[in-house]
């Protein structure tokens, strides 16, 4: 039986022991009305070669097109030896740390991740994960609005260059506790939220959002936001990419006082695209608001000798012993997505992370030059950018991405649904696995399509 | 020694370096920071050293016995993590074309068919990255429900005292109160309590069936109709679907929404806390209120249905598609399965479970509910044991660990006192449990003859009990040199 050690001699000596003569005697609790064995659509088993040609079928199927989609998830190099070290056994199929002495290996880990993205974003602290960017930012609106004392409204101001689906998910997860989400809109020529229109008096308002870099991959004034916020009583939440923060001013320095809780999407730390997951979320805050911090969060103490030991702390926080009073009901998170992160940032190093950072801004910068000799196509924003960039067409970008796909190009995010009024968009990536050729193989195909599109009209 | 120590200033790693020039100028200077991130300086050898060797300080399932209750620690086979591992699969953006993801999307499509089966529900959704989003999926979609029928009243939730801690959280986070219930002395939901706590406000039921005390509640028919009669739904909490996989659907039941945890029954890693992956099914009614993505076949083609296809959904709790990697990872392991392997998987879990029970019972230990059948898993109190020689049940369980097993949960349930949680899950061998069952009588033979070996156990651990009170008095969670 696959995965069932069983011989026929030990179940029959087992049930001798329980006193009963089959195995399905010891259903008998179970009300016969309710007994149900058919699972008729559920095909039979597959021994381990046959799941392998399956798989391998689907694999060979779906490719490996040529990417240049961000939008939230970044094609970077991952080193071999991340995900080596990260399935190992002892890694992979450990449960979550509650039996602190058999899980120091992971109690340790956690803890170093901790310290690497405070260093990251120079925070105070951090907790050991949520589940991605946009529940993250959901968890940070839920924390601000327990943090900001002074402030008696449920509104946040949520920038529409915060990521779209970003906006949803936290309307998702908050919307049943009476949170006001208050949209602020963009500037038009810049992509970015123009300090100058924020209004004088804005009243009773918890907490700003501020994305850096934002959604179309331009770099806010985070500064001048910050604060703002700050001057008008609001907590400041950061949501950041932590690729680019290795380059950019971390948000625990923005303004004069710093953000007070960040979050983001972990992904581009070590986690392979893999069709949206698993990533991880990361949050960190201000030590003054440690104990309104949902998730796990490591410590560091001494065993009965005095030596150093790992354990889960501020535990009076979480579900399973506060119960209905719990700063989250989040339990299992995403652990193992944070181990391949504290090897990915262990193995690059600050100068490693520094120079992937530069890369990918260097090759979106070499693929707007190079996209800007294609007829039809435009770049919208003038302000500085990261690693993404908005481009504007005269065909519609939707049935161009078709086309590109057709062609094995994933070549960006169609950004008409949720900004109509920047016509036909698309958000295009070039990260440091994006060479010239590459940009020249998309610039070639792109100008193609183009052409022929026009030739149509 | 932590990482930060091998650290030496000027030391980079060639190996993973990109050729750079200077800092663009197309960033100006005001936006760039000042001073490195001071991650470590450490060479590939010392990072894949440093790592490993952590790794070598933990319990696991390749590793050790884990009779964790309502965890279901199984063997993760690793066929699943190689196949799913398949580059063509990691290098999948989420935002690509369909067309570029078919074969993907078949799997996914195909695991939600299955899982439909498998549950007796009538539609599933595959986004919920754990089962603590499950559960707040599920409360949102009977919210959901009741607003769409206008029905304002309802704003109670009922928890079992039971239940486990995410329970009453979540009602919370979707803006219920909660009301806790009473279970009787043998087991079963006290009918006459629910009787008085349904009313007008009820807006639903959390309920684990087997429960967090490891058996079958008998009278679910009538506790689902007498909740469907006060206008309230049931929610199934999945924790211990393993017990029952292949044997009884919690459709059948009568429940309206179910979460399940692939991370316990379908076999993917638990990764040290993660990830986890909590699809949920519905009945019929919520079907419109599933959150999105939903994957649907339109004739030979696959695609993700979204908002303007499901305009009364919950909504998205991710950024994409949630924990496709655990969903891809479950998926093989119940085509490897199959439907012979699924009704294995519940009857060899509740197999191991009763004849550890009995053997214990026979060795003399406590059972917290003698008379019952255990299902996947079952409850020994140390209540004796404590009052007797003064040895509990936290030091059983870290004194297991000094003979190389995991421990069991303790202290949870909240209703049984001292008491161990104990799941072997189905592939464990009959040595194992046999060699637990000897240690676990060798312990309480210490605690007669020696008990501060048992109270001060474990003795052969990277490190001994860890002070938990300075832990959080004394805050320390991230690394500053020159600090001890």
């Amino acid at each position: 039986m696959p995965f069932i050690p069983h011989t026929d001699e030990e179940i029959k000596s087992m049930l001798a022991s329980i006193n009963v003569s089959s195995i399905d005697d010891l259903f008998d609790e179970i009300p016969a009305s309710l007994r149900n064995e058919n699972l008729d659509q559920i095909p039979s088993g597959l021994n381990e070669m046959d799941i392998t040609r399956l798989m391998s079928g689907f694999a060979r199927q779906d490719g490996v097109p040529l990417c240049f989609i961000g939008a939230g998830a970044y094609d970077h190099h991952i080193p071999a030896a991340v995900w080596e070290i990260t399935t190992r056994g002892e890694f992979y199929s450990a449960y979550t740390p509650y039996q602190a002495e058999a899980s120091q290996g992971t109690l340790q880990l956690l803890y170093e991740f901790q310290t690497m993205i405070t260093r990251l974003t120079a925070m105070d602290v951090a907790n050991a994960s949520l589940y991605d960017g946009a529940s993250g930012l959901a968890e940070a609106v839920l924390m601000a609005i327990r943090a900001n004392r002074k402030s008696k409204s449920k509104r946040i101001l949520i920038p529409r260059t915060v990521h779209p689906v970003y906006r949803k998910v936290v309307h998702t997860i908050v919307k049943n506790q009476g949170i006001v989400l208050e949209e602020l809109d963009f500037d038009l020529e810049g992509g970015h939220i123009n300090p100058e229109s924020l209004p004088n008096e804005p009243g009773d308002i918890a907490a700003l959002i501020i994305p850096q870099p934002n959604f179309f991959g331009v770099l806010e004034e985070v500064d001048a936001l910050t604060n703002w916020a700050h001057d008008n009583g609001m907590l400041v939440i950061g949501v950041v990419n932590p690729t680019a923060l290795a380059l950019l001013t971390p948000p625990g320095e923005w303004g004069e006082q710093g953000a007070d809780i960040v979050c983001g999407e972990g992904q581009p730390l070590g986690a392979p695209l893999a069709s949206g997951g698993p990533y991880f979320g990361f949050m960190c805050c201000k030590q003054a608001l440690v104990r309104q911090m949902p998730g796990r969060i490591i410590g560091r103490t001494v065993d009965t000798d005095g030596k150093q030991g790992f354990t889960l702390t501020l535990q009076a926080r979480e579900q399973h012993i506060r119960r209905s009073k719990a700063t989250s009901n989040i339990c299992t998170n995403q652990g193992l997505l944070v181990t391949a992160a504290t090897i990915y940032m262990s193995i690059l190093g600050s100068k490693g992370l520094e120079e992937t950072a530069r890369m990918c801004h260097q090759n979106t910068q070499a693929l707007i030059s190079t996209f800007s000799s294609i007829n039809g196509v435009k770049k919208l924003f003038n302000r500085p950018l990261f690693h993404e960039a908005v481009f504007q067409f005269e065909a519609p970008a939707k049935e161009t991405l078709k086309e590109l796909a057709s062609k094995n190009i994933a070549g960006g995010f169609a950004l008409e649904d949720d900004y109509p009024e920047l016509g036909n968009t698309l958000l295009v990536c070039a990260t440091e696995l994006r060479n010239q050729t590459d940009i020249d193989e998309y610039q070639h195909v792109l100008a193609y399509i183009l052409a022929e599109a026009a030739k149509r009209k | 020694m932590l990482i930060f120590e091998h650290s030496k200033p000027g030391r980079t790693n060639k190996a993973q370096s990109n050729k750079t020039g200077p800092i663009p100028d197309s960033i100006p200077e005001k936006f760039l920071r000042k001073r490195p991130a001071a991650l470590p300086d450490v060479s590939e050898l010392q990072a894949v050293r440093h790592y490993t060797r952590l790794s070598q300080k933990n319990f696991s399932i390749d590793t050790h016995f884990y009779p964790l209750g309502s965890c279901t620690m199984k063997y993760n086979p690793r066929a699943c993590n190689t196949l799913a591992m398949r580059p063509e699969f990691l290098k999948r953006h989420p935002s690509s074309d369909e067309s570029l993801g078919q074969g993907f999307l078949t799997c996914m499509f195909e695991l939600q068919e299955m899982l439909k089966d498998a549950t007796g529900m009538s539609r599933v959704s595959l986004a919920p990255m754990a089962g603590a989003q499950g559960e707040f999926t599920g409360i949102a979609m009977i919210r959901a429900y009741h607003d769409a029928r206008n029905d304002q009243a309802r704003t109670e939730i009922l928890v079992p005292d039971a239940a486990h801690g995410t329970n009453p959280a979540t009602a919370v986070m979707c803006g219920y109160k909660v009301r806790e219930i009473a279970t009787k002395s043998d087991g079963d939901i006290d009918l006459e309590i629910l009787k008085e706590s349904l009313g007008p406000q009820t807006a639903g039921i959390m309920l684990t069936n087997p429960s967090t005390l490891g058996v079958f509640d008998r009278n679910i028919e009538q506790v689902s109709k007498m909740v469907h009669d006060a206008g309230g739904l049931l929610y199934y909490d999945g924790a211990n679907l393993n017990a029952i996989l292949g044997k009884v659907k919690p459709g059948d039941m009568g429940f309206d929404v179910i979460h399940m945890n692939l991370h316990k029954t379908f076999s993917t890693p638990h990764g040290g806390g993660g990830p986890g992956a909590g699809p949920v099914g519905v009945s019929e009614r919520l079907i419109p209120f599933l959150p999105v993505p939903l994957i649907a076949q339109k004739g030979d083609q696959y695609q993700l249905l979204t908002e303007e296809d499901c305009p009364q959904s919950i909504g998205r709790l991710s950024t994409f598609m949630g924990n496709a990697g655990v969903l891809l990872r479950a998926y093989i392991y119940a085509r490897m399965l199959g439907r012979e392997g699924m009704k294995r998987v519940g009857e060899f879990a509740t197999l191991n479970a009763n004849y550890m029970m009995a053997r214990l019972k026979e060795k003399g230990f406590t059972i917290a509910l003698p008379e019952r059948r255990a299902t996947h898993e079952f409850i020994v109190t140390m209540k004796n044991e404590t009052k007797d020689l003064g040895v509990n049940a936290m030091d059983f369980a870290k004194r297991l660990l000094d003979y190389d097993f995991h421990a069991p949960t303790t202290y949870f349930p909240l209703i049984v006192p001292e008491c161990l949680l104990i799941e072997p899950t189905e592939t464990e061998s009959k040595e194992i449990l046999d060699q637990f069952i000897e240690t676990m009588s060798l312990i309480r033979t210490e605690a007669q003859e020696n008990p501060e070996i048992v109270k001060n156990a474990p003795h052969t651990l990277p490190v001994k009990r860890l002070d938990d009170v300075k832990a959080a008095r004394e805050l320390d969670l991230v690394f500053t040199p020159g600090v001890q």
